[in-house]
């Protein structure tokens, strides 16, 4: 609620700054660079619900994007397949490693990161023989616009967020989330095989991320090897911002939502003040501290 | 119960159980040591100097984020921290004589002692876990990084870069090796007999307890912090001195690559265990993978995969580990 009057807020200080600037087609824009982060967010909201972080998420985009551009000459399904597997692969080894091993999900997914970014310089020096391109349906996906100003890229976004935040709300495995990042001893103890849902949990992650890739490509309809590697911080951010405790028990993902609108409304907020780099990096993480600071006290208020 | 069992068990001595990990990871260098120069039997003087070249900045962005970690935190702000004093030291020191450019490393260091602060303060005051704090402070010092210095330039002059570049005492024993122990042993050795290194583990392995034990608790949290900031600040004067320049972007590496330093020099992420010897090896450890890789012909782009696959490995096994001496 606090959060929507916030984005609302935001989008008046942009008209204010530039009259008629809030259009359909700002709109357009908007939700079209807000998806990736927002899908990418939605395996790191899961993750961190149950008390993890992945930090292998940009890593992950990058990789199934540039795996799937790689081999579009194969054919498009194959290509995104493939693209897909990457991000299923890596999940399932994060997954593995800390519901089996019990590594800290921190440093697993850390380490993931490494091995996916190595990997994926040594493939792409080594296999790819063609130059890389996005497939025509995945740029639509990505770029493509219906109804005049509606994103394509919508259209499977709101499916996924409908799915998460009614499977998270209304499922047992949601419920199973929640409770492991409050307690997981008591959860093992309530006879729950704690390990299982957070290898599920993991590969979900890694899948979400691997879709986000996919989109990201097509916005920008190019892959390269550092594609969404800008993405990982604020991935975390929108999550925080969006309220879900990093702790793991508390938070959902329609905050994560508006938490990665946010993030989006205020970095064109910044591009149109045309502030310098530096004073934009500097702005933006001061207001991301501000949020979160101020969402802190709002909570151990109530 | 150990007692009733007729045969006991081989017990190793309480100096390995207690040191067990550091002892594995000095061994694991050795080994890697003896490996590289059976690869490459001309590995010799001037190999081990750029290999103490590559460390010393890895070791000291992991010196600063153990301090933090064994208090219970995390610190992400370490590398954009380096950045910021490795531009700031190289854009003053830039036509400076080597009188000045020790007074200026100074200011910085205390400039760098002051930013930990901040930091610091903030994660007290504010009351956000610290993982988020120092997340949305590594964009604000990567701003202030640029606002410094917009590209890679500046300058130091040759002799301050010799500090660490040049081998004095012996060709085998380059002075970043020498410049690293001192340092680090100068902040260390008598921080950790002190009560605030006492403090500093305490309040990572039991808040709480810690509290109820007379500790106060944030404060010495945030002069974790602090002592994060002067590491970092001289990581970001190595940088200088090794690189002969500053890059506002030169600390991007160092933030995660720390992290991953000290879990294989066997500090826990949980808090309250480990110590600074075992990670100074993991640097080591890490450089020596991808100079490794070169000499075996191998695409360095390896590295990282190996890396990765080691640190994977690594906390794989410590889990495992943590899980066998609970059930025990």
């Amino acid at each position: 609620m606090v959060l929507s009057l916030l984005l609302l807020l935001l989008v008046g200080v942009l008209e204010a700054i530039r009259p008629g600037a809030v259009t359909p087609n700002w709109f357009r824009t908007t939700v079209l660079f807000a998806a990736p982060l927002g899908i990418l967010a939605a395996g790191q909201t899961l993750v961190m619900l149950t008390g993890g972080i992945d930090l292998s998420v940009a890593n992950v985009a990058t990789a199934a994007a540039y795996i799937m551009a790689s081999n579009a000459r194969h054919g498009d399904l194959q290509a995104v397949l493939l693209g897909l597997a990457v991000g299923v692969a890596v999940g399932l080894v994060n997954g593995l490693g800390i519901a089996v091993f019990q590594a800290q999900p921190l440093i697993m997914t850390l380490g993931m990161a490494l091995v996916v970014t190595g990997g994926l310089t040594v493939y792409s020096q080594f296999a790819v023989t063609s130059v890389p391109s996005v497939p025509g349906f995945i740029h639509t996906l990505g770029a493509g616009t219906v109804l005049g100003f509606v994103p394509v890229s919508l259209l499977l976004w709101a499916p996924i967020a409908v799915i998460i935040v009614v499977g998270l709300g209304r499922t047992g495995f949601g419920r199973l989330l929640y409770a492991i990042g409050d307690n997981a001893a008591a959860c093992r103890l309530a006879g729950v095989r704690v390990w299982q849902v957070r290898l599920v949990n993991y590969t979900l992650c890694g899948l979400l991320s691997a879709i986000a890739g996919l989109v990201l490509a097509g916005t920008i309809n190019t892959a390269d090897l550092g594609l969404a590697n800008t993405f990982l911080l604020p991935t975390v951010a929108a999550v925080v911002i969006g309220g879900t405790s990093i702790f793991g028990g508390s938070g959902n993902y329609s905050g994560t939502i508006i938490g990665a609108l946010i993030l989006t409304v205020l970095n064109s907020v910044l591009t149109l003040l045309d502030a310098p780099e530096p004073i934009k990096q500097i702005l933006y993480g001061a207001i991301i501290l501000l949020l979160a600071t101020a969402y802190t006290r709002v909570l151990s208020d109530t | 119960m150990v007692l009733g069992r007729v045969a006991l068990p081989f017990v190793p001595p309480r100096f390995v159980r207690r040191h067990g990990w550091t002892i594995g990871v000095y061994a694991l260098l050795l080994a890697s040591l003896i490996f590289t120069v059976a690869i490459h039997p001309t590995y010799g003087a001037f190999d081990i100097k750029s290999l103490a070249l590559g460390a010393l900045p890895l070791a000291l962005a992991a010196a600063a984020q153990t301090v933090v970690v064994l208090s219970g935190g995390i610190d992400l702000t370490v590398g954009p921290l380096m950045a910021v004093t490795n531009v700031l030291a190289a854009r003053a020191m830039l036509h400076s004589n080597f009188r000045d450019a020790l007074l200026i490393a100074v200011l910085v260091l205390i400039l760098g002692c002051a930013a930990g602060a901040f930091n610091g303060s903030i994660v007290v005051f504010s009351r956000v876990p610290d993982i988020v704090v120092t997340l949305a402070m590594s964009f604000v010092w990567g701003g202030v990084a640029l606002l410094i210095l917009e590209k890679p330039g500046g300058g130091a002059p040759l002799d301050f870069q010799n500090l660490a570049q040049e081998t004095t005492l012996s060709p085998w024993v380059p002075n970043a090796l020498i410049l690293l122990i001192v340092v680090v042993a100068a902040v260390w050795i008598p921080l950790r007999g002190s009560r605030l290194g006492l403090a500093l583990y305490a309040i990572g392995s039991d808040r709480t307890a810690a509290h109820a034990s007379g500790v106060n608790v944030p404060l010495v949290r945030m002069l974790a912090y602090t002592l994060s900031g002067v590491f970092a600040a001289i990581g970001g004067l190595a940088l200088t001195m090794t690189t002969g320049i500053g890059s506002p972007l030169s600390g991007s590496f160092y933030t995660l690559s720390g992290v991953a330093t000290i879990v294989l020099g066997g500090v826990s992420l949980a808090g309250g265990k480990g110590g600074m010897l075992g990670p100074m090896a993991a640097a080591f450890i890490l450089t020596l993978i991808p100079a490794d890789l070169i000499f075996l012909g191998i695409d360095p782009n390896y590295g990282q995969v190996i890396q990765g696959i080691v640190i994977v490995l690594v906390v794989m096994v410590g889990g495992l580990a943590t899980l066998r001496r609970k059930s025990a």
